[in-house]
């Protein structure tokens, strides 16, 4: 298990950031994801970012009533025979079963986690507790080391991405790599800072590899999600972050 | 490395090594959408959809409304709050009649065969059925709430993923600041201008807004394989989105 650790308190700070995030996906991500075409590494990182943006969340929200009206004037495509009478059968086979309306800290069977972590992070993080010498610090995760100041948790997803939760130590700096794709970076606790921005709680870093710089970690560390997607490509983006927190 | 989303056919992929196993995820993924990473989308009350429907059936409301099979006039929202309330089977099969060969439709787009787009589309109407008790209306049409469940029903089936999804009902969830009442229109008011606005929508522009919604593509795929320069697939899916929105925001 590592020995990094974040500074006391950094776990225990109030469940919300005191701001709105300042930095979003940005559109272009926000349509792949309520469209339902963005891998899961992605969506990971975009949902969790929802869950601490309202602004982006109604963004989404616009996106979907889109969808709905997109769906309604599709042309209808014929159906076989029988297939209400099919489904209408199978409805007494399976009855209704109410809503679940659990805190998620049930639903995921994760009290032992810290609460600020929203969903869906927080349940795909209960999935790989593994039991630990405290609650609500994120011990019991599986946590590898691979530079001094940096530690992460591998987090499965399909379609190729890398998705980690990452600890670093604060004021430790990453070296510098190339990669092909984009890497999503959103700031649970603490936060880190290139040359042109800070990035805080809620925020989340969008790069590729049109720019070039060094996030460095804020003083009192900085718990972040990070993604690598090697499919998605973005432009005039603000650079990227990732694959020098990940690679190395 | 070539990766499953790009082919949306039945079950090109494999799961990830440590993937949590999903057996029978294809037809008997129940226990986990009940968890309602869905549904969820539509508890709280939001900021786009306030006001109330014309059609919600208030106390009082003549209750044989609902039961005549399909009246054109009928709302899909009337529809399929008649369903959650009373499990009124005859409003769920005016539902099936409009909405499943459009499920079907916007799946085979999507690349599924016409048996698997059919079996997935009954699929989406049985989740309809189960959650139609957690429709709300002042949350949005009963379009936009079938469109992320077939979404997300898709995902789920094809790609042995679990959509990540927000939970409404999460306290670490940053909650919606108040929302001035007066600017939020119907769901249903929403649904007809989101039509009228895709309708005036540049062919240029309309065909993107469909690649993006019905070909399992992000931008830059789109990009790569139109030919079209990414950052003129991403202007032109701005100004559609920009459109639309105006639609939504603007009165009258
Ligand atoms: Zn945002």
């Amino acid at each position: 298990m590592s020995t990094l650790t974040l500074p006391h308190g950094i776990l225990s700070m109030p469940p919300h950031p005191s701001a709105p995030p300042a930095h979003h996906p940005g559109e272009p991500l926000l349509l792949d994801y309520a469209g339902g075409a963005l891998g899961e590494g992605a969506s990971l990182a975009i949902a969790t970012h929802l869950a601490l943006c309202p602004a982006c969340r109604h963004t989404v929200r616009e996106m979907e009533a889109a969808g709905g009206a997109l769906l309604e004037e599709l042309e209808p495509e014929p159906l076989e025979p029988g297939g209400l009478e099919r489904l209408l059968a199978r409805l007494d086979e399976a009855p209704a079963e109410p809503p679940r309306r659990l805190p998620p800290s049930i639903q995921t069977g994760a009290p032992f986690l810290p609460p600020f972590l929203p969903e869906p992070l927080r349940g795909r993080l209960a999935r790989l507790w593994r039991g630990g010498p405290g609650e609500g610090d994120l011990s019991g995760l599986p946590w590898r080391r691979s530079m001094p100041g940096l530690a992460y948790v591998n987090i499965p997803t399909n379609g190729g991405a890398r998705t980690r939760l990452l600890r670093l130590q604060g004021g430790s700096a990453l070296p510098e790599h190339t990669h092909h794709g984009i890497e999503l970076a959103l700031v649970l606790r603490g936060g880190f800072s290139d040359e042109f921005h800070q990035f805080l709680p809620g925020d989340i870093g969008v790069g590729d590899d049109a720019v070039t710089h060094r996030p460095v970690a804020d003083p009192e560390g900085c718990l972040c999600l990070s993604v690598a997607d090697g499919e998605i490509r973005m432009t005039g983006s603000i650079g990227r972050f990732l694959n020098r927190f990940i690679r190395v | 490395m070539q990766h499953s989303r790009l082919h949306p056919g039945p079950l090109p992929g494999r799961p990830s090594p440590g993937a949590p196993a999903r057996p029978g995820h294809a037809h008997a993924d129940h226990a986990h959408t009940q968890r309602g990473h869905c549904a969820a989308l539509a508890r709280r009350p939001r900021l786009l959809f306030n006001a109330p429907m014309r059609n919600t059936d208030q106390p009082g409301a003549a209750p044989s409304s609902f039961t005549a099979a399909a009246p054109s006039e009928e709302s899909a929202e009337a529809l399929l709050l008649a369903v959650g309330r009373r499990q009124d089977r005859a409003a769920f099969a005016s539902l099936f009649a409009q909405f499943a060969p459009r499920l079907k439709a916007y799946l085979r787009r999507l690349g599924s065969d016409a048996g698997a787009a059919e079996e997935l589309a009954q699929e989406v109407m049985l989740l309809v059925w189960r959650r139609a008790e957690t429709f709300d209306p002042a949350q949005a049409s009963a379009a936009t709430w079938i469109f992320t469940i077939a979404r997300n029903k898709r995902i789920d089936a094809l790609r042995r993923e679990q959509r990540p999804e927000i939970d409404l009902d999460d306290p670490a969830l940053v909650p919606d600041p108040v929302e001035d009442a007066e600017s939020a229109l119907s769901a249903a008011q929403a649904s007809g201008r989101l039509r009228d606005a895709l309708g005036g929508l540049p062919p240029e522009q309309a065909v993107l807004l469909r690649m993006a919604y019905f070909e399992d593509k992000p931008h830059s795929t789109i990009a790569t394989e139109t030919g079209i320069p990414l950052g003129t697939v991403k202007s032109r899916l701005r100004l559609a989105m920009d459109r639309l929105r105006k639609s939504l925001r603007d009165a009258g």
